[in-house]
């Protein structure tokens, strides 16, 4: 351990200094009264880190005996991960203060959230991997229950914590069996002993349990279960934290398993997930025409948006990688913008989740409800905005992959799938008259709405340069 | 067959029957009991393997302590195990031939398991030579100088545990009385107490 490597890893500590000394000062001073400033606090320590993450360092770092990877890969996922929290804390703070749910515990718990996300992308050994992992999961199913005194709040989290318990032990023994097998938990090394081609039944068990662990926490079916009972019962803030930053986290995680100790393998895991991406795609587009609760409809759209991102890994190319990247960014900033829109549901001040309350908004607020038409054509990928050259890159990745029956199979499924966002469309515009919602907006949340709807419809330009920093980051993921 | 094989093989027996009676046993105290006796095993195992820190250590943290918790949480909480474990039964069939699936899976691929190229040595080269140094000395050397980062991180993760704890259960309740001990100390006695001189016989 030299200064060297520890340079290398002052993001993440910083963020781990700054959650514990935000932590101390709110518990020996104001407690609670201080929480709205913390959260304004830690999103501007996301920004910071996160400007911090992308100008510092050039090149592969490697620090800890190969323990950490600090490269282009792990630099795009963690500003991706950052930026996001930070959008999602800033709009989640005027939500949780009018619910009372604003403790001063949120806004560390997302911060050592983010810490273990950023290990878990640059973890180069099954040890630091699992670590980042559990640092992740642990704070995440404490927020998931952070509404105490209700049922479905207790559930999701209680849910969330077994499931997870679960898979965190499935991860474990395809860890202990590729380490048994190899003899090193560093990728580094685990990919050397994997070499090329065929691949020995043991370690392909491990394999098989790690693909399987980690699934999990990307919410691919069919490891699925637990995705939209935790996303409608916890508070609606968090819910839209899971559906971002973590996501990236565990795709980001997923593809540095794959590539950076299974590399020499391709062949063995892309079938695998191949076959994960289509079943995510059909069971997310199919299940979610019958929800008419619009957190467990965004559940179902998570999982089906992680299987064409999943499309893009099995490909097991540069382009894949890169589209899986791009896939993911564009993702991120949808669902943003929706869940900004999620959070100012309400009716006579009860937070409403069902879609129906939506009838006719265009004619009370035409500009939010423009906004969601917007994104809700963006999530389904139609054709001239942002979401479909997510999906674009992803599909001419498969092709070029050999996999084309793969992306008629997505193709197909988004077409389903383009039905429950449109639904919603048809109620805001073609609805019945009723009672709707009659909510105000906060001013972050507006800004976030209002902010990812013009990156959906500006974007298409030339992707804010996104595509050039994912390519860089694939190349040096896949060699 | 020689004599460490004997006692290998009578540990991991009694490990892996005192894990199934944990999992079946009808009373939640038996079952905290086998737990007890699994931990004991494995610990035996440790010591089999030369590793005896780890293996006190299993005794003394888990039966010691985690374990003994265990006995007084299930002792307190007034839970109807028998009702939960109704469920068991259902399922029971499913869960059978799954599990004897993935048996029959795991068992063909450890019957052709082979290490790769130079595992072993890749092993042990990761510590120090159990004949050079101590077992608690190669511990504190990988542990606080190799590992340290993830002995950090584990740091991290038990404080998430410890914030998780307190946000899910600490309540500020009103109307309760609690005790102020400087205010106890402070108090002054002139106020507090009355001096009566009694006189013998008489009484207040």
């Amino acid at each position: 351990m030299t200064s060297a490597d520890i340079s290398i890893l002052l993001p993440e500590i910083f963020l781990a200094v700054y959650a514990m000394g935000a932590l101390l000062l709110a518990v020996y001073t104001g407690k609670d009264a201080l929480a709205s400033k913390i959260v304004w606090a830690t999103v501007a320590a996301f920004v910071v880190a996160s400007f911090w993450v992308a100008q510092n360092g050039e090149g592969t770092n490697v620090a800890f005996g190969g323990m950490i990877i600090d490269d282009a890969f792990a630099r795009f996922a963690k500003v991706t991960i950052l930026l996001s929290g930070a959008a999602v804390l800033a709009m989640s703070e005027s939500y949780m203060s009018k619910r009372g749910l604003l403790r001063f515990e949120y806004p560390i718990l997302v911060t050592l959230a983010s810490v273990g996300m950023m290990v878990m992308v640059s973890a180069g050994d099954l040890m630091a991997l699992y670590m980042g992992l559990e640092l992740q999961s642990l704070a995440l199913y404490v927020v998931a229950s952070l509404r105490r005194d209700s049922a479905r709040s207790t559930e999701a989290g209680l849910k969330y914590f077994v499931l997870g318990a679960l898979s965190s032990g499935l991860l474990l023994y395809g860890a202990s069996l590729t380490y048994g097998y190899a003899g090193t938990t560093l990728f580094s090394g685990i990919v050397d002993a994997a070499g090329h081609g065929e691949l020995s039944l043991g370690l392909l068990f491990g394999l098989v349990f790690l693909i399987t662990g980690l699934a999990f926490k990307v919410s691919a079916v069919p490891f699925h279960m637990w995705t939209p009972d935790v996303y409608e019962g916890s508070p609606t803030a968090v819910t839209a934290f899971f559906a971002t930053a973590p996501k990236v986290a565990a795709m980001g995680l997923f593809a540095r398993v794959m590539f950076d100790a299974f590399g020499g393998v391709i062949g063995d895991w892309g079938q695998i997930v191949a076959l994960l991406s289509v079943l995510s795609m059909f069971l997310g587009g199919i299940a979610a025409i019958g929800q008419r609760n619009i957190k467990r409809l965004m559940a179902y759209s998570s999982i089906a948006h992680m299987g064409f991102a999943l499309m893009g890994l099995a490909a097991g190319t540069i382009g894949g990688v890169q589209a899986m990247l791009i896939y993911m960014a564009i993702y991120v900033t949808m669902n943003i913008g929706t869940f900004a829109f999620i959070l100012s549901m309400e009716r006579d001040g009860e937070p409403v989740t069902d879609i129906g309350s939506l009838n006719m908004l265009s004619r009370k607020e035409p500009g939010k409800a423009f906004a969601m038409l917007v994104l809700l054509f963006s999530l389904a990928g139609v054709p001239p905005l942002v979401g479909f050259f997510g999906k674009f890159y992803v599909l001419t990745a498969a092709v070029d992959a050999g996999l084309a029956w793969l992306a008629v199979a997505g193709v197909i499924a988004s077409v389903i799938g383009a039905f429950y966002y449109l639904r919603i469309v048809f109620y805001m515009y073609f609805g019945e008259d009723r009672d709707g919602i009659d909510g105000q907006m906060a001013p972050a949340a507006w800004v976030c709405l209002m902010g990812s709807a013009a990156i959906m419809v500006l974007g298409v330009i030339n992707l804010f340069g996104v595509d050039g920093f994912a390519l860089a980051a694939a190349e040096t993921l896949v060699n | 067959m020689t004599a460490s094989d004997v006692i290998f093989y009578m540990f991991s027996t009694t490990v892996i029957l005192a894990g199934l009676f944990t999992v079946i046993s009808r009373n939640p105290v038996h079952s905290v009991l086998w737990l007890i006796l699994a931990f004991l095993s494995s610990a035996g195992l440790f010591v089999m393997l030369g590793a005896e820190f780890v293996a006190m250590l299993l005794v003394i943290v888990y039966v010691g302590a985690v374990a003994v918790l265990f006995l007084f949480v299930v002792m307190m909480l007034d839970v109807d195990f028998a009702e939960l474990k109704a469920g068991m039964a259902q399922y029971l069939p499913l869960a059978l031939l799954i599990g004897i699936v993935i048996l029959m899976q795991l068992g063909m691929a450890f019957g052709v398991w082979q290490f790769s190229e130079g595992a072993t040595d890749r092993i042990a080269a990761a510590a120090p030579a159990a004949s050079e140094v101590h077992n608690t000395k190669a511990l504190g050397l990988l542990i606080y100088d190799d590992y340290i980062l993830l002995f950090q991180l584990a740091g991290l993760i038990l404080l998430v545990a410890m914030i998780g704890a307190i946000v899910l259960t600490l309540r500020h309740r009103t109307h309760v009385k609690r005790q102020d001990i400087l205010r106890q100390m402070y108090r002054d006695p002139a106020k507090a107490l009355e001096l009566k001189d009694v006189k013998p016989g008489q009484g207040l």
